[in-house]
């Protein structure tokens, strides 16, 4: 009962939250502020992530088939193939959760036991709204870029990793990574990405924005946006891939 | 004029507030007072529609609350300013764009007439100079004062003012009072403060609504109040040593 209920009132809030905004030019102007706390202040942690990704990718690979019947540029095809199709998307999005997540979670959570979102409603303003919606949107076009960037760091990254350590030589590698290319693919993995980033903002915005007590449950409401969100993205990672890849 | 009919709160099993009457007039301080717990905390957000009555109704200028459209909801609120306890402002924001958050959202004003407007509001409550600083920084007092300006931004109607001294020194808390007093009297708003402090009723308040076990156990004047014989509101009134000292030269004439 308490998951139906908290479905309900999740999707009732979405349909506040994407009502008539009150002000367009007051509502994109927080959208590109949310773009460069939520995406561009992500894109150390990102960019580190990726690079040892793909080094990892390329060397397990490396180690794991390891045999004359199997041609080399294998380890760049597959380091292109899981960085696209699954560690880009999917991984980079569970630990973007956890940062965007926990930040989203924590700002409106905070807003609200502080009475600040009483105060907008009392204004008039559509608190939910106001609140939330640049959030999604922001993270809705700023995260593609974010994976976009991962997928080229985490193949760079092995390279690096391949080419440094001597496992594999640069132009094997390379052969890998434009062997057998469907561009389909990043089309699949953006899609994902979209679909994420607005679980992530929605999921980890409705936690906050329902926060009731001190400090204490603002943290309970970090730490649920975070689950929530991880658990929501795995069930949307299973369907939409069996939606677009079968 | 707001007025009170007949409500009822619950929350759950739990009667919070019961069967409560009560007019708030224009261009008067009406404060509803009680202890902590009693119910007047839930009674301002009723009316202020944060929590919809169990049963019931608040009226503004005639037109009852629980009726209206959704949009007319948000344009009766344009017309409520609301002070609150912690004063909410916006941490993310200066002293100048919290006060002009209000203008930017509904006013048809250009930049240089909201600048100017939150100026006269940040003049109005004797901020001068605090601009670009954000709540963080300024003291408890100021920001309450802050909290005034952003509500007198939009020239409200109606003002409501929640526990406006708690945490400050009685200086500033008079401050705050007289304050209250002359932007009632100056914007002829209906003012309802809620409190606790009997420095600040004595001092503004035009009308008392005294709250206990979840009723209104009473309502009158300051003079009526210092003259009544409820046995709760004495209880409640003489508590402080202050007030106890004010009975006691009433008593000796």
């Amino acid at each position: 009962m308490a998951l139906l209920f908290h479905i309900g009132r999740y999707f009732m809030l979405l349909g506040e939250v994407f009502s008539k905004p009150e002000r367009l030019k007051v509502y994109w102007r927080r959208t590109l502020e949310e773009m460069d706390l939520l995406g561009v202040k992500s894109l150390g942690i990102v960019a580190l992530l990726s690079l040892f990704m793909g080094a990892v990718i390329a060397i397990q690979t490396k180690t794991n088939i390891d045999s004359p019947l199997i041609p080399a540029y294998v380890v760049g095809f597959t380091v292109r193939q899981s960085t696209i199709l699954e560690f880009s998307p999917t991984i980079i999005s569970l630990i973007l959760a956890g940062k965007v997540g926990s930040t989203i979670a924590a700002e409106i959570g905070s807003m609200r036991v502080r009475e600040q979102i009483d105060a907008l409603d009392i204004m008039g303003v559509n608190s939910a709204g106001y609140l939330i919606l640049p959030k999604i949107v922001a993270c809705a076009l700023i995260n593609p870029f974010l994976i976009m960037i991962s997928m080229f760091l985490s193949i760079f990254g092995g390279w690096m990793a391949g080419t440094l350590t001597g496992i594999i030589s640069s132009a094997n590698y390379i052969q890998g990574v434009q062997y057998d290319f469907d561009a389909y693919i990043v089309t699949y993995s953006l899609i994902k990405t979209v679909v994420f980033a607005v679980i992530i903002a929605s999921i980890s915005a409705y936690q906050g924005y329902y926060t009731t007590g001190g400090t204490r449950e603002v943290g309970i409401s970090s730490t649920k946006a975070v689950v929530y969100s991880d658990v929501v993205i795995l069930i949307a990672n299973y369907l939409l891939t069996q939606l677009l890849l079968l | 004029m707001i007025e009170v009919r007949n409500l009822c709160k619950s929350f759950g099993d739990v009667e919070v507030l019961q069967d409560i009457n009560a007019c708030f007039a224009k261009g008067k301080v009406s404060q509803i007072i009680g202890k902590s717990g009693s119910g007047k905390s839930v009674l301002a957000k009723c009316v202020i529609g944060l929590y919809a009555p169990t049963s019931g109704e608040v009226l503004y200028d005639g037109k009852s609350f629980q009726s209206m459209e959704k949009e007319e909801v948000r344009q009766l609120r344009q017309e409520i300013g609301m002070l609150f306890q912690s004063s909410a402002l916006f941490d993310s924001l200066t002293v100048l764009e919290n006060v002009m958050f209000p203008l930017r959202m509904f006013a048809t004003m250009n930049e240089r007439q909201m600048r100017e407007r939150a100026d006269f509001c940040l003049k109005r409550v004797k901020i001068e100079g605090a601009d670009a600083k954000y709540p963080a920084e300024i003291s408890g007092g100021m920001q309450k004062r802050v909290g005034i300006a952003r509500a007198i931004a939009m020239n409200p109607k109606y003002l409501f003012v929640d526990e406006p001294n708690s945490g400050l020194d009685p200086q500033t808390s008079i401050v705050i009072d007289n304050l209250i007093q002359e932007i009632t009297d100056e914007f002829n708003t209906t003012t309802v403060v809620i409190t606790h402090d009997m420095n600040s009723v004595m001092g503004i308040a035009d009308e008392i609504f005294f709250i206990s076990q979840h009723r209104l156990m009473w309502k009158g004047t300051r003079e009526e109040l210092l003259r009544s014989d409820n046995a709760e509101l004495n209880a409640f009134i003489f508590a402080g040593s202050l007030m106890r000292q004010v009975k006691q030269a009433m008593k000796e004439g």
